[in-house]
């Protein structure tokens, strides 16, 4: 074996181990840093635990949002089978309304209320977020013309 | 009329790219002389033909001609001008069409300055009009633009608000000429395959340059429209669609300095090659995942089955092609020339493996959810403390050996000498350590780390320019595109890691304080805008006791469309913005207002653009200087003519 086929075989080895390597810690990333998809229906369930982080998805129920101190707000996420009531300080997305599509992110705190670090509202009249059909779609609650 | 002048029009692109097809390809051989003029002239004629059914439909959203259905669905007559004509490109029929009229222009260009032998230019035409081909089939049978609604509704229904900005107008032709740009890379590359020439990297780099500007900028835009526009102060979210631009620029980055080494010294021969066909693959990919309704969630796809599948076949015969034509044909060309381990193509080696390490990085971060969805149904999100964990750590390590490049020879470089050279560099960058320890508070390892690689980024760039002074002008691209690099992780990390946020509700009269600004509501008034009515808070940014400047955020509601949509107003000294969004209305005139106080975010996207400036100087270098060719030019003008 000359020199340069041993390089050769040198920079293929190094190469297999920086894949290797690069597979591996993405998978351990994808393991880490992947957030689930979940219904008020599965928060129900008790598939949740407290501190996970998660997004909720469901319509916001109606005569729900209450104002509390500050810029904080609270209201429940329902997929017509079950709701769960969600705490939220920050400004609401201009397309939040109750009766409306809504995705949280956030997590279960001790007392079982979802606290919501980020809330999504549709984006335009025409769009439902395709997690909350499929959520409402399980609970038997989807209407065509819900959209 | 003009619905049936623009289908025409289509119809007659469609065999003008089948005509450039057929005769492209036949022109790959030597003999072949007359199918190569055909190519050319059917690259010009299909501009032309693509270029009116463009203008065609862009003239239906202008006069609100409402009996086209895609002007009907996305258009209105109270609209604002320059929104009726964004409006062209705002939706799916629409952007298809810019699409292939981009890639006309680029078709176009390349039979026009008729780079490289002419067998080879001639077979690159022959790989645009096979593409030119698919997508005018996809046009005509899945989203064509000038179906016609009978009868015509008396008003349209409006463009999405979050559309209706400048930024957003420009966002998309940008970045359509970014991800097609690198069509032309791909076809050279499958052409060189073709006919076995070497040249085709020397051919193809004013084309791989204009894209990857056009992607610095297309990126840059989107990132600043959502940074204005969505209220939350954030300037990237690793949304999957922001993904899709971002994956083409790493491998056009990557392909950018591969296809240098190829060209100076013959390394990489058949390296560059697989990143000019991955390149493309990925614009591929994003266009099928932001134009297929893909990416909300496999399902969604159900609205439009057809259009999926057809860009899905698309893609795989693409890429199936050709990776099929690199694994013929890839063997039998010359292999790459040698280079000693420490020289600059080792360096851009090392920029190369970074590189498409962190765009696998985004890839499987970006794909995963859409294959778990499609396997299980499992819905799963891969957020941005992914990205943080991967990316972040891949991408320093790159920005940390970018000054080497530059400062190595090719073929054989001198370790010593380079570290030498740049210890002035590494000066720089314990100043920029020190002073962020010393004067900046909060201190933190990532900060002062970031710091430091900025400083050691922007002096190897000015100890480069330097170095060269009284070159070409076009010496001084790869300095100023690095330094551009830094400027954006200082903008970067200003943001992420001194970011002061408050969130309060204020009546009328009442001040806030967010860093180091007082803030007065004066109350909000109501606003007519030319299609829309809005709440206009009236904030004012006080100086002592004076009223220094008015910042005006407003709250928009737009009848035509029936939707509400948040207007952030921006004060920027251009080292700090003062970022204001209105929130919802509470009782007794009182408001929720939230402020960001972001310093250093202007340099994010000046960064960019001075990366963009940095192409556009090496750009202008290769089209100014007449390149010596193998072939004599005036036969490829003559047949240009023709």
């Amino acid at each position: 074996m000359n020199a340069k086929k041993k390089r050769r075989l040198a920079f293929a080895a190094a190469l297999l181990a920086a894949g290797a390597a690069l597979a591996g810690v993405i998978v351990y990333g994808l393991g880490q840093h992947t957030m689930y998809f979940r219904s008020p229906s599965d928060v129900a369930a008790k598939q949740v635990g407290e501190g996970i982080a998660f997004r909720l998805g469901g319509l916001v129920e109606k005569g729900s949002l209450r104002h509390g101190a500050g810029a904080a707000v609270s209201f429940r996420v329902t997929d017509g089978n079950s709701s769960v009531a969600c705490d939220f300080n920050g400004v609401l997305p201009a397309l939040f309304r109750e009766g409306q599509g809504v995705v949280a992110t956030g997590a279960l705190n001790g007392s079982g209320t979802f606290v919501a670090s980020e809330v999504l509202a549709k984006h335009d009249e025409k769009y439902m977020p395709p997690e909350v059909v499929q959520a409402l779609k399980k609970s038997g609650r989807w209407q065509e013309d819900a959209r | 009329m003009t619905g049936e002048l623009g289908q025409l029009s289509l119809c007659f692109a469609l065999a003008l790219a089948l005509v450039m097809a057929a005769a492209g390809l036949m022109g790959a051989r030597p003999e072949a002389r007359l199918a190569r003029g055909a190519a050319a002239s059917s690259a010009m004629g299909l501009l032309v033909f693509v270029g009116l059914a463009f203008a065609t439909l862009t003239y239906a959203f202008v006069v609100s001609d409402f009996s086209i259905l895609a002007a009907a669905n996305n258009s209105h007559t109270l609209k604002p001008l320059v929104y009726k004509i964004s409006g062209v490109w705002g939706n799916h029929e629409g952007s298809m069409l810019l699409w292939v009229l981009v890639l006309a222009i680029y078709a176009a260009l390349v039979a026009g300055l008729q780079r490289g032998g002419e067998r080879l230019t001639s077979a690159a035409l022959g790989i645009q009009g096979l593409l030119a081909s698919a997508f005018l089939l996809f046009i005509l049978f899945t989203s064509n633009p000038f179906l016609r609604v009978d009868p015509a509704p008396f008003e349209g229904a409006g463009l999405n608000p979050l559309l209706q900005d400048p930024g957003l107008a420009m966002h998309p032709p940008m970045l359509y000429a970014g991800y097609v740009g690198l069509s032309a890379s791909f076809s050279y590359a499958a052409a060189a395959m073709m006919v076995g020439e070497e040249g085709w990297a020397r051919a193809a780099r004013p084309f791989m340059l204009i894209a990857w500007i056009a992607l610095t900028c297309g990126i840059a835009l989107g990132s600043w429209w959502a940074y204005y526009e969505l209220g939350w102060g954030g300037f990237w979210f690793w949304d999957p669609v922001e993904n899709a631009s971002l994956m083409p620029w790493l491998i056009a980055t990557a392909l950018l300095h591969s296809a240098l080494a190829t060209e100076k010294s013959g390394a990489f021969r058949t390296w560059s090659l697989l990143l000019a066909i991955a390149g493309f693959s990925l614009s591929l990919i994003g266009t099928f995942l932001v134009r297929s309704g893909v990416l909300s969630s496999v399902h969604a796809f159900a609205s439009d089955p057809t259009r999926g599948f057809f860009i899905m076949i698309l893609i795989a015969l693409a890429i199936g092609g050709a990776l099929a034509l690199f694994a013929w044909r890839a063997p039998s060309l010359q292999g790459g020339a040698a280079f000693a381990p420490v020289s600059r193509e080792s360096a851009l080696l090392l920029n190369n493996v970074f590189l498409v390490a962190a765009c696998s990085a985004v890839f499987v971060g970006t794909l995963y959810p859409l294959l778990l969805d499609a396997l299980n149904g499992t819905k799963i999100s891969v957020g941005p403390p992914y990205y943080a964990l991967i990316f972040a750590p891949i991408f320093f390590a790159l920005l940390l050996l970018v000054p080497f490049g530059p400062a190595l020879g090719w073929k054989r470089g001198d370790l010593k000498a380079a570290w030498r050279a740049l210890m002035p560099a590494l000066g720089l960058a314990a100043v920029a350590a020190v002073s962020i320890l010393a004067i900046v508070s909060p201190r933190g390892l990532a900060s002062t780390g970031a710091f430091a690689v900025a400083g050691w980024l922007i002096g190897a760039s000015i100890l480069d320019i330097r170095k060269r002074k009284g070159a070409r002008a076009s010496a001084f691209a790869a300095a100023l595109a690095h330094a551009g690099l830094g400027i954006t992780l200082m903008g970067v990390t200003g943001t992420t890691v001194w970011r002061s946020e408050a969130l309060t509700v204020v009546a009328p009269g009442q001040t806030m304080t967010v860093g180091p600004y007082t803030l007065r509501f004066d109350g909000v008034t109501r606003e007519k805008g030319p299609n829309y009515i809005a709440d206009r808070a009236h904030v004012a940014l006080m100086d002592g006791g004076k009223v220094s400047t008015t910042l005006l955020p407003e709250h928009r509601f737009y009848p035509a469309e029936g939707q509400d949509m948040n207007d952030t107003a921006i004060h920027t000294t251009g080292w700090r913005d003062l970022y204001l969004a209105l929130g919802d209305e509470r009782d007794g005139g009182r408001f929720a207002l939230r402020a960001y106080v972001s310093p250093l975010a202007p340099l994010i996207w000046l960064g960019g653009l001075v990366m963009a400036l940095g192409g556009m100087l090496s750009l202008w270098g290769r089209l100014r200087v007449r390149e010596p060719e193998k072939v004599p030019a005036a036969p490829a003008i003559a047949q240009a003519a023709e």
